[in-house]
């Protein structure tokens, strides 16, 4: 220090004067107290966008909303590219009340909560901001927006909450830190060796959060005729095989692309398999 | 963050803030030994940062409102939310609204009017306010830390 003696943070006793960690601790204890009636929070994550994550976390939430009498719910956190209210017919206006807001019910009375139920009709998230330097405060503002979706939705008693991640691994690591209990992840890939690479180091990044990898899931696994039922090669790779042989999970399905409508003929394997490596 | 008078080696204590709506914020904050007091001027980019984080300098006073992070920082749809009225108490209790504040009031987004509402309701209701006027409304803002609302 220079010719001004002063002492430093740890060295002045007491909290500071707005108690900002007591009001951190608060919003942690709000998502603890919330999720304390969810049997389990299992992540869906890739590291790659466009493999179909949102249709894989619908499809396995509609199939397993049958045979889990406590009920399921699905958490959208991909706060830009919402799409799984849409997949589970769930749509608002959403019940506000003094409990908290209320999840949409989708297909098989699905709960589900999503910015897509807050954001007008093909509308982009917008925030209301200052207009310049976002890169500072966006990502804070959506993990921010994840511990609201956690602590403030009136989620009730459920035996599963699936929480549909968006690409990359940093959101795995928010939820994380906001679930410390979070009961491990699934991963959803494309054949293809891009795929393998990217989803490879978003699985990675999971285990270095400490979350458990469940399995992988393989979506648009060639291609299914609508006309013939036959499944003919879509995309050149084996990534689902070579991710379950490095990190010594399972691969839990193979969905071929349909171009027939959600969900898929795959249901009810998707939904065994998935049921089969619940921890 | 502490804010430590250095003459006197005390740490020093809120006392107030104040939210001029440009995006700024300001907090006094005041040395419980000498008096001394100082100001904490923060800009759009500042102010942003720690709104993101869903905390308020000086400490809350109300409780966090549902999806209160959300409702203040998205510019989401007006009909969003279908918001049921708090149970009999509150409803027969509610202060007036001028009409110079309820104008105010309607030029607050559909999305989180509800949430400024009901806010300012409680803010008149524990301090025993009849009427919500747009000074009312001035001095929670400064208060409370309101940005924007």
């Amino acid at each position: 220090m220079g010719s001004v003696k002063f002492r430093t943070y740890h060295q002045v006793e007491g909290a500071d004067a707005s108690r900002l960690a007591e009001q951190v601790a608060a919003q942690r204890r709000r998502v603890e107290e919330r999720l304390g009636a969810i049997g389990r929070v299992i992540a869906i994550m890739s590291g790659k966008g466009g493999v179909g994550k949102s249709y894989v976390t619908a499809a396995i939430a509609l199939g397993l909303a049958d045979r889990l009498p406590g009920g399921v719910g699905v958490l959208d956190a991909d706060l830009k590219g919402p799409t799984v209210a849409r997949l589970l017919d769930a749509s608002g206006p959403v019940r506000l009340d003094q409990d908290g807001v209320h999840p949409a019910r989708g297909r098989s009375g699905v709960k589900v909560f999503s910015m897509d139920l807050l954001l007008e009709d093909g509308q982009p998230l917008r925030w209301n901001d200052p207009g310049h330097e976002r890169f500072v405060w966006r990502g804070v503002l959506e993990t921010g927006a994840l511990r609201e979706f956690l602590a403030d939705v009136v989620w009730g008693s459920l035996d599963l909450l699936l929480v549909d991640l968006p690409p990359g691994a940093d959101r795995l690591e928010d939820l994380a830190e906001l679930v410390p209990n979070l009961a491990g992840a699934l991963a959803v890939t494309i054949p293809s060796e891009e795929s393998r690479r990217s989803v490879g180091r978003a699985m990675r990044s999971t285990l270095r959060a400490d979350v458990k990898l469940l399995g992988v899931i393989e979506n648009m696994s060639g291609y299914a005729c609508a006309e013939c039922g036959r499944t003919g090669p879509l995309y050149p790779g084996d990534a689902g095989s070579a991710l379950a042989e490095t990190f010594g999970v399972p691969v839990l399905a193979r969905i071929p692309f349909h171009s027939a409508s959600f969900p898929p003929a795959e249901l009810t394997t998707l939904s065994d398999a998935v049921a089969a490596v619940f921890p | 963050m502490k804010f430590l008078c250095i003459d006197c080696d005390r740490q020093m204590e809120f006392e107030e803030r104040a939210v001029p709506g440009d995006g700024t914020f300001a907090a006094a904050f005041r040395c419980p030994a000498c008096g001394r007091r100082v100001a904490m001027l923060a800009n759009p980019m500042e102010t942003q940062l720690v709104g993101s984080l869903g905390v308020r300098i000086g400490g809350r006073t109300l409780d966090e409102e549902p999806l209160e992070l959300v409702r203040s920082s998205v510019q989401g749809r007006d009909d969003a939310f279908r918001e049921d009225p708090p149970p009999g108490a509150r409803s027969t209790g509610r202060p007036r609204w001028s009409a110079a504040a309820e104008e105010r009031l309607a030029r607050v987004p559909g999305f989180v009017r509800g949430m400024v509402r009901k806010i300012y309701n409680d803010y008149a209701l524990e301090r025993d306010i009849a009427e919500l006027t747009p000074e009312i409304m001035d001095r929670a803002r400064a208060e409370l830390g309101l940005e924007g609302m």
